[in-house]
């Protein structure tokens, strides 16, 4: 046994409450308030998990986010999880934690062998073997050695993940000395404060450093804190990591349950942040650093007072700076043996009671191999040891100010980048802001809450143990012997750095690209600066002079499913449903999703769909059919200049259009291009209706809100979107008057009063309707407007008078099939993004309008006028054959290779023509009537003839029928 | 997430508005327009590395408006309702 727990003390754990968990099968004993790495650490558990490339042994670095090596996934009694950190995931009874990377055990991996090749798989191996014949070859291989933790392919949710909008006039991220302190005082100030800290109780260092503040100990200081925030009403978030400022200062909490709900996220807009996020302890530059029992000296010390948890016996701290002289004090009381090893020779603390000190001395290897076993120095003394400390200096935890955009300094006297030139709305204060002693701590924090302007309170005065900030650089150093690792996650070594910058990667980016350092999960909390500070050395410039990789979000990870909060399932795209949707599920409808709308597609349930389809097509010709067409488009244009409005919009002339009428029409795009079809309705002289097509409905009205807003100015017109004020019901087919006719609708139908393209007013059981002759199966059709909300009687009583008349409901489907057999176009399918409208037949308003239109000047290009352009077609394919598909192109050959004409854009059975009908963009097709053309579909070429589009009633005797 | 002053509403999330072109893009009319300008009111964008005047739609209320902004820093330095100034 080498560590151990002590039968007393440790601050956070609750020796009341024993628990059990399992680690790699074998189980683990703990208190309440273990992490796992704490837990795993008293049992003496030294391997714990393999390194991603070389799979060597590792052990608990930290005890923190910074976590390299301590990767576990987690599941039993916990939410499964993979890739947590051991060192921040609290142990709980009955957890079931496996190591990563690693097979069966972090103790006993099968792929350990790996690291006697080491030599021949150097950073940029993967770019430079595995490229001939063909990465794909080996990349099931490798991604199967690779990778960190197991995804449970059978997780669910426990929940939706809450998502919480906050305000407030500070937010402090950290409550460690200077965050208290910050928050003290701005509480004091009158001003509303979020305190937030990513450890389950506040406190930050001062929970394992000594110290006495305002004549108190750290931890009656703490609690007086606390205590006065929530009496002030003050938010305090344990448990809660800030990962990332977005713009305008938007942070983004995670806030962590230990209860199974999913964690939270919460969206904060501070008025003032305060940064007290501390600093990260560094390694030291040695041969085999990475070997498990080497460990960051704060932790060593962080286990020790938290959990009662002393790491080793024997122990040598390697140190380049005065905070690691209160670790070896700490440990030498407990019994244990420490040697401490300072790099420097001068200027250190007075030697701790019962410590041997070797001062000027660095270490140079470490040998071992499941476990430290012993250190070199740089004299050639040789330390038998179990357990090696290492405090290489202090990286402030500066990635917050980074993502805000925000400049770092490089400060030589205390090795490390500071925050620069100051950020609007954004106070650094404590570690964070290179602080050492508390009384530095404590004036920051002062000078970062006072910067917001209020008024000043007492500012917290320590009394206690000063810290020193004096530290020499050691930073690894070119041409080193042995391996010496900078990433421990990523497997990067000093070796791998002069590799890249022997190869010209020599920038900071490119550094880290090539070797992977700090792309880990860790993100190189802990190798970043000494790896950037090696490719200075390597290049002879500064560490300011090679700077630092972009900072990004997230700090730490965060659940996906914090993001998608309740917008998961039905939620994540919300489809618009039809007023009469339970009637049509009742009546045995089919629903599909058509351009964001749920409709029928057919009717008669599921068994054999296509039959039922092609049923109500052939029906639908025969009698009378319902459809429900409640989706189309119904803006209003209202106003003086409304018939001018509309003409600017449609590509043809609608002004003219008499009361009481309807025309169809194209909107254009300003490249020409057509965007949208539909009928217009004029009201009166000052109202029109557009009828745009049912997915185009939000895109128009914006349209036309764009144009009225910034042509025709507020008085000119008004656009109001009734689409979903009113049902649609549509009646269709050669009986489709006589069916109304047995109606009282209070309007006369005669067709010398409601021609084709006329609208009427009556009423139904006392509500306004609205009749339009519009059609768009080429049958006599009537669109009957009414509340969307007193649509279900009129529906009714036209499906129970059409009995009589054989009527039949039909789906959109079927409809579709209808308006094919006409020939009528759906846009976006018949068309595409570089269809124009005389490609369409329509050219009349391009040869004759004089007024401006939108699109206008763009179908007068070389473009528009180009000779072979796509036109819309018709296709027929020989008798007895099945229909084309859709998509399949009309080929040429040219010099012996194949090249496209053109597409099929709709291909349908038609049951009435007994024969297959089909429309298609093809070139010069307008001219080309009659012509047979090769169509390939799959490899597979067929015949079809070019024809007029419309197949069915081409002369539409039908309409008036 | 970046915060727009919406004239109507007041300060909104980003996501709640859609761009709308460059302000001043001002549309040349009739069919025989020199095909450059009309190419260049179609496709021809400034993308200033600095202050920028650029028409926003705030799609919760409907209305655009003129938006000035900074595209390296992300400050808005103004915004104000488009109040007809091209009407016909
Ligand atoms: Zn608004």
């Amino acid at each position: 046994m080498t560590a151990s727990r002590l039968a007393t003390g440790g601050s956070a754990i609750d020796r009341s409450r024993p628990i059990r968990f399992s680690f790699d099968g074998a189980t683990v004993h703990g208190y309440a308030g273990d992490t796992i790495a704490s837990a795993l650490l008293a049992g003496d558990v030294a391997v714990v998990g393999r390194s991603f490339k070389y799979h060597r042994p590792r052990g608990i670095w930290s005890a923190g986010v910074e976590e390299p090596n301590a990767l576990v996934d987690v599941g039993g009694s916990v939410p499964t999880t993979p890739n947590t950190r051991a060192t921040t995931e609290p142990a709980r009874d009955g957890l079931v934690a496996r190591s990563v990377n690693a097979a069966p055990s972090a103790l006993a991996d099968r792929n350990a062998f790996l690291d006697r090749f080491a030599r021949f798989i150097p950073a940029a191996f993967y770019y430079k073997t595995f490229m001939w014949p063909d990465w794909h070859r080996f990349e099931p291989r490798i991604r199967a050695m690779a990778g960190l933790g197991k995804v449970d392919a059978g997780w669910t949710s426990a929940g939706t993940a809450d998502q919480i909008n906050h305000h407030c006039d500070v937010l402090v991220v950290g409550a460690g000395p200077a965050g208290l302190a910050a928050v003290r005082l701005a509480s004091g100030a009158g001003l509303s404060v979020m305190l937030v800290d990513d450890q389950p109780k506040p406190g930050g260092s001062l929970g394992h450093r000594a110290g006495e503040i305002d004549g108190k100990p750290a931890a009656a200081w703490i609690a007086e804190t606390v205590a006065e925030l929530a009496a002030a009403g003050q938010l305090i978030l344990p448990s809660t990591t800030a990962f990332g400022i977005y713009d305008h200062n938007l942070v983004g909490l995670n806030q962590r349950h230990c209860d199974g709900r999913p964690d939270t996220l919460w969206r904060v807009r501070p008025r003032q942040i305060v940064l007290a996020t501390g600093a990260i302890e560094r390694p030291l530059p040695f041969a085999n650093n990475d070997l498990p029992g080497i460990m960051s000296a704060d932790a060593a010390l962080a286990y020790l007072r938290r959990h009662a948890v002393l790491v080793g016996r024997r122990i040598v701290l390697a140190t380049n700076n005065d905070s690691a002289y209160e670790v070896a004090t700490a440990l030498a009381e407990v019994g244990a043996d420490v040697t401490l090893v300072d790099i420097r020779r001068d200027g250190t603390p007075p030697t701790p009671a019962n410590v041997g000190l070797v001062k000027g001395r660095a270490l140079t290897s470490a040998t071992g191999k499941l476990r430290v076993d012993g250190v070199t120095l740089d004299d050639g003394t040789r330390l038998g040891t179990d357990c090696v400390l290492i405090s290489g200096g202090w990286t402030p935890t500066i990635h917050l100010f980074g993502q805000a955009k925000g400049k770092l300094a490089w400060s030589e006297a205390r090795a490390a980048f500071l925050p620069g030139d100051p950020v609007d709305g954004i106070a650094v204060a404590g570690a964070a802001a290179g602080a050492v002693s508390l009384s530095e701590v404590f004036a920051g924090a002062g000078n970062a809450v006072t910067s917001s302007g209020q008024k000043k309170a007492a500012i917290p005065h320590s009394t206690g143990l000063e810290a020193t900030g004096g530290i020499t650089a050691a930073w690894p150093m070119p041409g080193s012997k042995g391996r010496i690792w900078i990433d421990y996650q990523n497997d990067v070594t000093v070796k791998d750095v002069e590799l890249a910058a022997r190869e010209n990667f020599v920038s900071v980016e490119h550094l880290k690209r090539y070797t992977t350092l700090g792309m880990a999960t860790d993100q190189g909390k802990t190798s970043n600066l000494p790896g950037l500070a090696l490719m200075a050395g390597i290049t002879g410039r500064t560490v300011p002079e090679v700077g630092t990789t972009t900072y990004r979000p997230p700090f730490t990870p965060v659940p996906l499913a914090s993001f998608a909060g309740a917008r998961v399932g039905e939620l994540m795209a919300p489809v618009r449903r039809l007023p009469l949707e339970t009637i049509h599920r009742a009546n045995g409808a089919v629903f599909q999703e058509y351009g964001g709308w749920l409709r029928p597609a057919h009717y008669g349930g599921n068994a054999d769909a296509e039959r039922s389809i092609a049923d109500e097509a052939r029906r639908a010709r025969q009698s009378v059919a319902l459809f429900d067409g409640s989706t189309l488009g119904k803006i209003e244009v209202i106003g003086p200049q409304a018939a001018a409005f509309v003409d600017f919009l449609y590509y043809n002339t609608m002004s003219t259009l008499k009361p009481g009428r309807c025309r169809y029409g194209f909107m254009l795009s300003e490249n020409g291009v057509v965007f949208d079809d539909g009928v217009l309705v004029r009201l009166d002289e000052q109202r029109f209706v557009v009828s745009c097509s049912s997915s185009h409905v939000a895109a128009v009205h914006a349209r036309l809100e764009e144009w009225r807003q910034d042509r025709f100015g507020r008085g000119a017109v008004y656009i109001h979107n009734a689409t979903s004020d009113m049902a649609t019901l549509t009646v269709s087919g050669p009986n489709a008057r006589k069916l109304l006719e047995t109606l009282d609708l209070g309007l006369s139908l005669d067709d010398s009063d409601l021609p084709h393209m006329a609208v009427g007013h009556g009423t139904y059981a006392g509500d306004e309707v609205r009749v339009a002759r519009v059609s768009f199966t080429g049958d006599r059709s009537y669109e009957i407007s009414i509340r969307a909300d007193r649509a279900e009687p009129l529906w009714a009583q036209l499906r129970r008078a059409g009995q009589a008349f054989d009527v039949v409901v039909i789906g959109l489907e079927a409809l579709m099939i209808l308006r094919a057999e006409k020939g009528f176009i759906v846009i976006g399918k018949d068309t595409d993004g570089t269809t124009l409208p005389h490609d369409l037949g329509v050219d009349g308003p391009r040869a004759k309008r004089q007024s401006e239109f939108v699109g206008r000047r763009s179908l007068f290009t070389e473009e528009a006028a180009r000779d072979n352009r796509m036109q819309l077609v018709g296709l027929a394919v020989p008798q007895g054959e099945a229909p084309l598909a859709t998509g399949a192109h009309g080929i040429k050959r040219i010099d012996g290779g194949l090249r496209s004409q053109g597409f099929v854009t709709s291909s349908y059975q038609s049951p009435t023509l007994g024969r297959p009908v089909a429309l298609g963009l093809i070139e010069r097709g307008a001219a080309r009537h009659g012509e047979t053309i090769e169509i390939q579909h799959l490899g597979k070429i067929r015949t079809a003839t070019i024809a007029p589009p419309c197949a069915f009633d081409p002369a539409g005797d039908r309409l008036h029928a | 997430m970046q915060l727009f002053p919406c004239p109507f509403c007041g300060s909104r999330d980003e996501t709640e508005f859609h761009y709308g072109g460059d302000a001043g893009n001002i549309r040349p009319d009739g069919a025989e327009v020199p095909i450059d300008r009309w190419a260049d009111y179609l496709y021809l964008r400034t993308n200033p590395k600095g202050t920028a005047r650029e028409i926003w739609v705030h799609m919760n209320c409907g209305e655009f408006f003129v938006m000035e902004r900074d595209t390296v820093t992300h400050k808005v330095l103004s915004s104000a309702a488009l109040g007809g100034e091209h009407a016909a």
